[in-house]
């Protein structure tokens, strides 16, 4: 046991001395690498984040919505329907929701308009998004006229913006009293957008549901879960999605990698022919390559994690950001908060090491099998 | 000690440029002599030591080392035998370039996952001996070519060998170094070790301390010579 | 097709893999045809050369198979919210015909591999190859078990529609469950379970104390096949019982039986120690059952026993540190009292 520890530690030894006397080859390779790394850990690390976000953002949506679909869309529904879903056992609770989208030409944008549960503010005012404070220009105090359905403008007063922590999910928002929202959006008293609905055991969700639709035929349950797995796919698919495009540049690492395990330098060989001659055996200098091996890979995956981290998490993923976002004019300045999974780096640990070490294979066995006598013969 | 019997060895077999290396050769080496084998270039003289030193094996014929056959042994197995039993010294010494003298010298050990310190004081040792304990740290690529000469018997001589087995090694050395060569010759024989020496230079060949003289052209010895 | 990076990472993984193997088992055929030791020839050195080369592929395939074991049921684990029904691993293996049986194939193919890798080593003891021949044999074996690893696995993640409804642990592995396999584990009878556990484990584990301090002549000999058959039945046990007897114990919770979660860090990733307690004395103590025959050998007549001494204590600690974790956990749990 003694032994083949010293042993180790003598070719560690070796192949790193060996690594440095070649070091411009190998830096060069251990950028590549290291960028493949980095691009793939850098989708990861959004990917998870953002799904690690909405999980969070969704614990607080309620379990079950309740809309109301005529000829195939979405619209307003009454009253009736808030007290007929209460009714339903396992309901602990229904509230009726009003909410829509508004659309505003100076900035192009369209804001989410709301109605909270309990809005703190007065008749006349409005709360603001970052992001609509921005694109507005606006500030608490600030006049916001808001172009209603019958052609008048309705103006609102600011009464705060909501800090830019929650921009994630409040960018675009603007929250404003029931009357005020009535008045905008023309919607009659009695009516709402949807109904938000809270069922006490989880596991009664999707029977609720059902009987939702038997009660009332017209009406569409959405279940959070249902939400969740939506969010969760296009995370995956997307970045899925990106790592197959990055397969591209997987693969052309990977032709490097075995461009330069095989292209052997003449002073390469030359070396390995010497530690054949005086006395390392095929599977000692076979070692020395398999140490060399995860030597640049250990060094290239650990570079590339901690760029992708720092990339993620403090540099706001400048790079990856159009992709994984999708259109839209407001973009959230938001940062996300660091997780990283162990299941990732395993992940990650697949798509880079393995492929690298399948394409050195052959390369390392055929420099390891140099003739002990080749020395001799030159 | 070494004993060959109708050894042959044949490169690239059943091909248009097959070239027969050694052809039928039967040698016995004495332990604790010097034998030089002598021959031009291309006389087999290199493929010839690369089997007795166990380097390569044969194509026909069977090799006998300290008593034991080692003409199929396989690859791990010779390399094995040839650790504990040769030493090698090459024509231009072959030190690996960008590592220490002192390092090269311990490098045959490394594999064998022997303590350092211990290793350590033997390749010092080893190095003192050769007047070469100020060199210690310097890179192999400084060193003059009698000092990497004897670096390289040095490093022959870490794994404590009985046989030493030296390609040409005064190829590149003056008369002056060559006769210095030969005095070291001298005191490993005196120790106990056998040593075979491949060369044309005459020094080495007319040196009192060898034993014998063996003649080779084209893969087959022509004869002996005291 | 679910176009999930782990996902992604396992197909390209195995294709590859199973392609260095099918590589390697054709050399190994190549090998079997002209392998003549007594010979000089180039053709015999270019051989021996190459069998290094299987040697270390068949290691990478080792640990290749090793680490894709846990990141299979991890890609499972994550994969489980797209599936109705779902809570964990369980229930995404679950959702077509092809997740069970690819766990089992990457189990089989660990324990063939680490075998190999024992054969191996014991060729490697011998200064005439002895046992080339049974080696390069096995190999012809293993390979196309890769191969179809990877292929059912493709299957699998091909066929996976997320919005199949499928079950999760909970109804997998209780009787009367949708699924054979899990309820016909469930149907076992936990207790007996749990003292099958103990039997096995500390049959090889006494099997392997034994072989390793007295391991010499005919004694060693009813040891060794001893402790390779009790090695394999408590693989076999012991994986049943870490589904239907331990695991309660571990979830606090006497319906809760999934072998996955024990992997998961509200546990403690308590799972990790015990399979891999489990698989590495099992591949030790097979190892040592399956070299008996190789004590026969002239020229490993030495070799071979010093090796099944070797393995058989590396066994027998690891079946020890087995039920050690196992009591552990039986026993600090609340569901105990």
């Amino acid at each position: 046991m003694r032994t083949w520890l010293e042993r180790q530690r003598y070719v560690v030894d070796f192949t790193l001395s060996s690594l440095a006397r070649r070091k411009g080859k190998n830096l060069a390779l251990l950028a590549v690498y290291a960028l493949v790394v980095f691009s793939l850990a850098s989708v990861l690390f959004f990917a998870h984040a953002l799904r690690h976000e909405s999980r969070a953002v969704l614990r607080d949506a309620p379990e079950l919505l309740v809309q109301r679909v005529v000829a195939g869309r979405h619209d307003l529904l009454p009253q009736a329907w808030v007290a007929t879903v209460a009714g339903i056992r396992g309901v602990s609770g229904a509230r009726g929701r009003l909410w829509g989208y508004y659309f505003d030409p100076p900035s192009r944008a369209n804001y989410t308009v709301m109605v909270p549960e309990r809005f703190w503010g007065a008749k006349g005012q409005l709360v603001i998004g970052a992001g609509v404070a921005r694109a507005r220009g606006a500030a608490p105090g600030d006049q916001f006229p808001l172009k209603a359905a019958d052609g008048t403008y309705l103006t609102l007063v600011v009464r705060e913006v909501i800090p830019a922590e929650s921009e994630l999910v409040s960018a675009d928002l603007l929250l404003v009293g029931e009357e005020d929202f009535r008045t905008l959006f023309d919607v009659a008293p009695g009516t709402f957008t949807d109904v938000a609905v809270s069922v006490r055991n989880a596991k009664e969700v999707q029977t609720v549901a059902g009987k939702v639709t038997r009660l009332l035929p017209s009406a569409r349950p959405i279940t959070r879960s249902e939400i969740v797995r939506t969010y969760d796919s296009i995370l995956d698919w997307r970045s899925g999605l990106v790592v197959v495009v990055l397969a591209g540049a997987l693969l052309a690492f990977v032709i490097v990698a075995w461009d330069k395990a095989s292209g052997l330098s003449a002073e390469e060989k030359r070396e390995i022919g010497i530690l054949k001659a005086i006395g390392w055996e095929t599977s000692d200098v076979l070692l020395m390559k398999v140490w060399e091996g995860a030597v640049v890979s250990l060094a290239a995956f650990a570079v590339g994690v901690l760029g992708a981290y720092a990339h993620v998490f403090l540099g706001d993923v400048a790079l990856l950001a159009p992709v994984l976002r999708g259109w839209s004019t407001l973009y959230p300045a938001f940062r996300l908060v660091p997780s990283v999974d162990p299941y990732q780096v395993a992940t990650l640990f697949f798509l880079t090491v393995v492929p690298y070490t399948v394409a050195t294979v052959v390369p390392c066995w055929r420099a390891a099998t140099i003739d002990p006598d080749s020395v001799m013969r030159t | 000690m070494i004993e060959l019997r109708n050894v042959r060895k044949v490169f690239n077999e059943g091909r248009p440029d097959e070239l027969t290396a050694v052809d039928g050769v039967s040698l016995a080496i004495a332990p604790r002599t010097v034998t030089v084998l002598r021959g031009p270039s291309g006389s087999g003289k290199t493929s010839l030591l690369s089997l007795i030193g166990a380097m390569a094996r044969p194509t026909s014929g069977r090799i006998v080392v300290d008593g034991r056959e080692i003409t199929s042994l396989p690859e791990r197995f010779l390399t094995d035998v040839r650790r504990r039993t040769f030493g090698f010294v090459f024509q231009q010494g072959n030190l690996v370039r960008g590592v220490t003298t002192l390092e090269n010298v311990m490098l045959p050990a490394y594999p064998l996952g022997e303590p350092r310190p211990a290793l350590l004081a033997r390749a010092r040792g080893l190095l003192e001996m050769l007047d070469l304990g100020h060199r210690l740290r310097s890179r192999a690529e400084w060193l003059s070519g009698g000092e990497a000469q004897r670096a390289a018997i040095a490093r022959a001589l870490v794994n404590a060998p009985k046989v030493i087995i030296a390609d040409e090694p005064t190829a590149h050395l003056d008369t002056k170094l060559t006769r210095e060569f030969m005095e070291i010759v001298a005191r490993l024989k005196a120790e106990g070790k056998t040593i075979v020496i491949a060369s044309h230079d005459p020094i080495v060949c007319d040196d009192p301390v060898v034993d014998r003289a063996v003649g080779m052209r084209d893969g087959r010895l022509d004869g002996d010579g005291a | 097709m679910i176009l999930h990076p782990g996902v992604l990472a396992l197909l390209a993984g195995s294709l590859l893999v199973s392609a260095l193997l099918v590589a390697s088992a054709w050399n190994g055929l190549v090998i079997l045809r002209r392998w003549d030791l007594s010979s000089g020839s180039a053709v015999q050195l270019a051989l021996e050369r190459r069998t290094y080369l299987v040697s270390t592929i068949v290691g990478y395939v080792l640990a290749f198979e090793l680490v894709s074991l846990f990141l299979y049921v991890y890609t499972a684990d994550a994969l489980a919210p797209m599936f109705t029904g779902a809570m964990c691993a369980a229930g995404t293996l679950a959702a077509n015909g092809w997740g069970y049986p690819v766990l089992v194939l990457r189990l089989a193919n660990f324990v063939l591999a680490g075998l190999w890798l024992v054969v191996n080593r014991a060729d490697t003891l011998g200064h005439d190859y002895p046992l080339v021949r049974p080696k390069y044999a096995l190999l012809l074996a293993l390979a196309p078990l890769v191969l179809a690893e990877a292929v059912l696995q493709a299957r699998f993640f091909l066929a996976l529609e997320p919005e199949v409804i499928t079950s999760c642990c909970g109804s997998l592995f209780s009787r009367g469950g949708p699924s054979a396999v899990g309820a016909g584990l469930a149907a076992l009878p936990a207790a007996p379970l749990g003292v099958a556990l103990y039997a096995t484990a500390g049959a090889a584990g006494g099997a392997g104390a034994a072989l390793g301090r007295w391991g010499r002549g005919g004694a060693g000999v009813a040891l060794a096949v001893l402790l390779g058959v009790a090695a394999a039945l408590a693989l076999v046990a012991g994986l049943a019982a870490l589904v239907t007897w331990v695991s309660p114990y571990v979830y606090e919770l006497p319906t809760h039986r999934c072998p996955f979660c024990l992997l998961q860090a509200e546990y403690g990733w308590i799972g990790y120690p015990l399979y891999g307690t489990l698989l590495g004395g099992a591949v030790c103590g097979m190892g040592a059952g399956v070299l008996v025959p190789a004590r026969r050998v002239p020229s490993l007549a030495a070799a071979v026993p010093a090796l099944q001494r070797r393995l058989a204590i590396a066994a027998a600690a690891l079946f020890g540190l087995f039920a050690a974790l196992v009591s552990w956990k039986v026993l600090a749990s609340h569901l105990a009292a």
